[in-house]
């Protein structure tokens, strides 16, 4: 190895197995042309490949929730552009063990929610499984659709000193993390494009396709099988690999209350009705699935599930109940099991535990607690994992205490000393603590596992624990294809662009009401800044102060700029701000990683303003910019189906309502508007150079009035706004001709009048402009009965929350 | 041993103040059939009429039924009606075994347990409202003296929580914690009940929870039972040699010819009388009325 090599630096843990380097210091050819790679490059391309992984990460939106984090929701997530590689030859003893693994849990199941063979034989204690929260009592005898207890398993390996793997835990709900381990090869493929190739590193695609294929084919005939993935919702820790997930399979992505049951059918409420739903990948946990016969401390899941999936009328991954293999106290009795269920010995060990429920192993855990580490075996309990090696005589004698008073609830386990892994830094390579996730999906023919999956790292060199909620990061891993292996078909997980009428109720409300959000920001901020360019003696400035009360961007008792900046105020400008925030959370699964940002920085704008004490109409200034950035993302960045047009239907009716409103309260009252006033609507509309292009003198009420109801060229006029709802309505009617058309009537209705009779001071010009005003104010309200109407129509299955009672 | 036989009547009615545009409402209201108890006649009425309605037995051997309505209401009745036969066993002179031992045989083994003890073994873990907790260990210490049978210790602990427990109707709901009922020491049935089994859980032993009903009208010259206008629950203990023995604490009574059985669990989430979920329905009032007549006074067996 050459000095100046890039792993000169990087040294051994002799107390660690080494995956780069052998035990004499060369490096392990597997990683050969890696590091041969790295250094032929210059230091500028390393760089630039190192930035590229970044960039990716935040241009995607992969994130990572950390529930702890003050900071906020989302987290960068974290990869390090080094990949783990395993041989072909390695790689096929995990994945022979990993897949004989599932095939154990998956009968285990069908054993504990049927016969209970094995609590009967003596051979699994009742404790681990009846005191288990997520041991399902409703789900025993039920049949899963397919036949399947465990559609999708992902056990966690770490490596021994000796080089020998070891299963550590295992994940049965519904594994998080192949969404990110896709995401890692599509990133770290970027920075090393040839090597991927020159190397035969295997592709995780296939197993996407299986999933998929798996979650489909299962269900009974029907032309065209909906697929869900079901979320608890974007404040999930991993709410990003829900949504990815989603689009790689072509499944909707739905929260329980887009999920309804009738009769012993599941059915997603769609905006075009009831949609039946014959698949669900689920990423909530079992328990909170169904609050109907489940947990009913919550109203995540769906009422009525568990019905269905008793009728064999849905195939859910995993099925409910899985959840009670999640403990630590079934790794010492999965090799009995295993021998009575399907006599085999397992291929791959766990590691050593010891379940504190039997009188030697307790007696065992007791004497040799400094090696061990103190595990709660249910998911509930209060009791973080203890070292043993870390505690003093007192503490030591507490946990003695505790495992005596109820010895069943601990699980001891030898502490693993994981392998230890290269990893870039900022003083280039060093070492890293490693663990892996494998996942296997379930096939027809048996499991089969993704080669490769989702290696996590440790947050310094001297943790031993891997785990995203506490810091570390992950990896890409290549597993090498064997010399005699046939060619993989990259096979893109079936893209099936989802139809239209997929779209949940839910997320076409959340995208109507983003649009109207947004508008109704920008008619605020505009209202405000047009405002506080007028002179206080100016005889608009009354009228103007009246408006911001009106439209709640004046709260009582302040001045305007303090107004502006008072998050008290449910109908001011910062309440609206966050609204929009909400809605665009909640339909964030339809937004592309720029919309999404510009939206986060519209507010982080704001907020900086808000704290800065800056100059309100400088603030007022950089919103209204923003603002006017997220129509850009509606034209020009949104698949144009029925939620798209949801939106711009949204954003259009909030200006109608806005501006009819404006100008009518102010057309009825006696007095013509002033020239100030007139100059004041325009620049609140942004029409100010389209006036002067337009008409020579100053502003008269007739050619203003023209300009801003009655153009069609004018796109931020009533006239403009109203002949795009018109051609938005025809689209959504598609023939439905029980849809009334009011709204159309009464923009119609404006045309009837000659702005010529509007201009003057007399009685007459006075009646025409109340008579008018009373056609805006008419519009206005049809505004908000369309919008009623369309709820109805189309939003009526959200009905609201779910309520949980007992009697 | 004498049978009594009873007809009840338990109407429970919702009243909400807008409309409940959909539920699913899981129904134990049903009465079980059980060594002391036959189930005569049984019927459920239901306004309005649920869109889909299913029986089914759970995986306690309850009998249930689920109802699914699909369309908006504002008023949900549901009457159930049975004519049941108990037979009273309280006097027969039961023998069982030091509470350790029952302990010892309700831990893992490595050894077949056997059905009954297996079946057993369910009811002494934690479940949804009952926690193990060393508190409800160390409350109920004193009825658990070295030797002692598990029978003389349920009775002892049965008379504890009914002498130091106040009944107090409306104070706690199905959402307060045990351990508040155990500092406060008020509540209803249920928090009796569930304090008992906690109690007993936490060491070690097999309690389950038993809803049901209780006879209103006392016997002539007999004191009423307190909770007979309402649905009741006890407790029922694992004492090997005996069997399963049924304690009322909140009467400080073995539950006898008195007490009718509808259904059993872990604890009250597994037999809630009606419970369900529904989407709308604003504000509610619940009213419940129970009555409990026995028929042609008491009976002699043959």
């Amino acid at each position: 190895m050459p000095s100046a090599s890039l792993i000169a630096p990087y040294t051994p843990d002799a107390t660690r197995y080494d995956e780069l380097l052998n035990s004499d210091g060369s490096v392990r050819a597997h990683w050969r042309p890696l590091i041969e790679r790295l250094d032929a490059s210059t230091p500028d391309a390393l760089r630039r490949g190192v930035e590229l992984a970044r960039r990716l990460i935040v241009e995607n939106g992969v994130t990572y929730n950390v529930y702890a984090d003050p900071q906020g929701r989302d987290r960068p997530w974290q990869l390090d552009t080094l990949p783990l590689i395993l041989p072909a030859e390695e790689w096929q003893v995990i994945a022979a063990g990993v897949a004989q693994r599932a095939r154990l849990l998956d009968s285990l199941l069908a054993d504990l929610y049927g016969p209970q063979r094995l609590l009967a034989e003596g051979i699994v204690p009742p404790e681990i499984v009846f005191g288990h929260p997520n041991f399902l009592w409703p789900c025993r005898g039920l049949n899963p659709a397919g036949g399947r207890w465990l559609q999708v398993y992902a056990a966690d390996l770490a490596r021994a000193p000796n080089g020998q793997w070891w299963i550590l835990g295992d994940r049965t709900q519904t594994p998080s993390g192949p969404g990110y381990a896709l995401e890692n090869r599509r990133i770290v493929s970027r920075v090393f494009p040839q090597l991927i190739d020159d190397l035969r590193v295997r592709s995780a695609s296939p197993f996407f396709a299986a999933l998929r294929e798996q979650m489909l084919s299962q269900v009974e005939d029907d032309e065209s099988p909906l697929a869900v993935v079901l979320t608890p919702g974007p404040f999930n820790e991993t709410y990003f690999e829900h949504a990815y997930l989603a689009r790689q399979l072509g499944f909707a992505l739905v929260e329980g209350a887009d999920l309804t049951v009738r009769g012993d059918t599941l059915y997603l409420k769609t905006f075009a009705g009831l949609r039946r739903v014959h698949a669900v990948l689920r990423r909530l946990d079992d328990d909170f699935c169904d609050p109907a016969e489940l947990r009913s401390d919550s109203a995540l899941g769906v009422p009525g599930l568990l019905q269905v999936v008793r009728k064999g009328r849905v195939v859910l991954a995993n099925p409910l109940g899985s959840g009670v293999l999640e403990s630590a106290s079934w790794l010492g009795f999965l090799p009995p099991i295993a021998d009575w269920l399907n006599s085999e010995s397992l291929a791959l060990p766990s590691v050593a535990t010891w379940w504190c429920g039997e009188r030697p192993a307790l007696e065992h855990v007791i004497t040799n607690l400094e090696k061990l580490v103190i595990k709660p075996v249910f998911p509930n309990q209060k009791f973080e994992p203890v070292f043993g090696s870390s505690l003093d005589r007192k503490a030591k004698a507490a946990v003695v205490e505790r495992l005596r008073a109820r010895p069943y609830a601990y699980v001891a386990q030898e502490r693993v000393s994981l392998s230890q892994s290269p990893v870039w830094g900022a003083s280039g390579v060093t070492g890293r603590a490693l663990a892996i996730r494998v996942y296997a999906v379930a096939t027809p023919n048996g499991f089969q596992v993704m080669p490769g999956g989702l290696a996590r790292i440790a947050g310094d060199s001297a943790a031993d624990v891997v785990s995203n909620q506490r810091g570390g990061g992950s990896k890409d891993v290549w597993v090498i294809a064997a010399d005699d292996a046939a060619e993989e078909i990259d096979t893109v997980a079936g893209r099936r662009r989802q139809r239209s009428e997929d779209l949940p109720s839910r997320l076409v409300e959340n995208l109507f009401w983003m649009g109207r959000y947004a508008i109704r920001c920008d008619d605020k901020a505009r209202l405000a800044r047009a405002t506080l360019a007028l002179d206080t003696r100016s005889d608009a400035w009354k009228h103007a102060m009246n408006s911001c009360a009106q439209f709640g961007v004046l709260a009582e008792k302040l001045d305007l700029p303090a107004s502006l900046f008072d998050v008290g105020n449910a109908n001011g400008l910062a309440a609206d701000l966050r609204r929009l925030e909400w809605s665009a959370t909640q339909a964030r699964s339809r937004l592309s990683a720029e919309h999404w940002r510009a939206i986060g920085v519209l507010q982080r704008q704001y907020h900086e303003s808000v704290s800065s004490r800056s100059d309100a109409r400088e603030a007022l200034d950089r919103l209204v910019l923003s603002l006017s950035g997220l129509a850009g993302f509606a034209l020009d960045d949104m698949t144009q189906d029925d939620g798209w047009r949801m939106l711009l239907l949204g954003r259009r009716l909030e200006r109608v309502q806005f501006l009819a409103t404006l100008l009518g309260m102010r057309l009825s009252v006696a007095t013509a508007p002033s020239r100030s006033e007139l100059e004041w609507w325009l620049d609140i509309v942004g029409s100010t150079v389209a006036y002067r292009t337009r008409n020579l003198d100053r502003p008269r009420v007739a050619p203003v009035l023209h300009l801003l109801i009655r153009d069609v060229q004018n796109p931020r006029g009533i006239g403009f706004q109203c002949e795009k709802i018109r051609f938005i309505l025809e689209q959504l009617r598609a023939g439905d001709a029980t849809f009334d058309d009011s709204f159309e009537r009464a923009a119609a209705d404006l045309d009837e009048t000659d702005f010529g009779v509007l201009e003057g001071v007399g009685y007459t010009a006075a009646g025409a402009r109340q008579a008018f005003a009373q056609r805006l104010i008419a519009l206005a309200d049809a505004a908000t009965q369309l919008s009623d109407r369309l709820s109805m129509r189309h939003f009526s299955h959200t009905e609201g929350d779910l309520q949980v009672v007992a009697a | 041993m004498s049978t009594v036989a009873y007809r009840v009547t338990h109407q429970t009615v919702y009243a909400y103040s807008g409309d409940v545009v959909h539920s699913h409402q899981l129904l134990h209201l049903a009465p079980r059939e059980t060594e002391r108890q036959t189930c005569v006649a049984h019927t459920i009425s239901i306004d309005p009429p649920p869109t889909h309605s299913a029986v089914d037995v759970d995986s306690f051997g309850n009998p249930i039924t689920r109802l699914e309505f699909d369309r908006p209401h504002q008023r949900l009745d549901v009457t159930t009606e049975m004519s049941v036969e108990v037979r009273g066993n309280a006097d027969r002179v039961l023998k069982s075994e030091p509470w350790e031992r029952v302990r010892t045989q309700l831990m893992y083994s490595g050894r077949p347990p056997g059905a009954e003890r297996l079946e057993a073994m369910r009811y002494r873990a934690e479940s949804p409202h009952v926690r193990i907790k060393q508190l409800f260990t160390d409350y109920a210490a004193g009825c658990f003296p070295a030797g002692r049978s598990v029978i003389d210790c349920a009775d002892s602990l049965m008379h504890k929580l009914h002498d130091e427990m106040t009944y107090a109707p409306g104070e706690t709901s199905v959402s307060t914690s045990l351990l508040e009922v155990l500092d406060k020491k008020r509540g209803v049935c249920q928090d009796y009940a569930h304090l008992m089994i906690a109690c007993l859980r936490s060491r070690g032993l097999a309690a389950r929870y038993v809803s049901g009903y209780l006879r209103t009208v006392p016997p002539a010259g007999q004191k009423a039972l307190v909770g007979a206008d309402a649905s009741h629950a006890w407790v029922s203990v694992w004492c090997p040699l005996a069997g399963w023995v049924e304690f009322d604490p909140t009467n400080g009574v073995r539950a006898d010819k008195d007490h009718i059985t509808v259904a059993w669990g872990r604890d009250f989430s597994d037999v809630s009388p009606l419970r369900g979920v529904i989407v709308g329905g604003g504000q509610h009032q619940l009213s419940v009325r129970v009555t409990v007549t026995p028929l042609d006074g008491p009976m002699t067996a043959e």
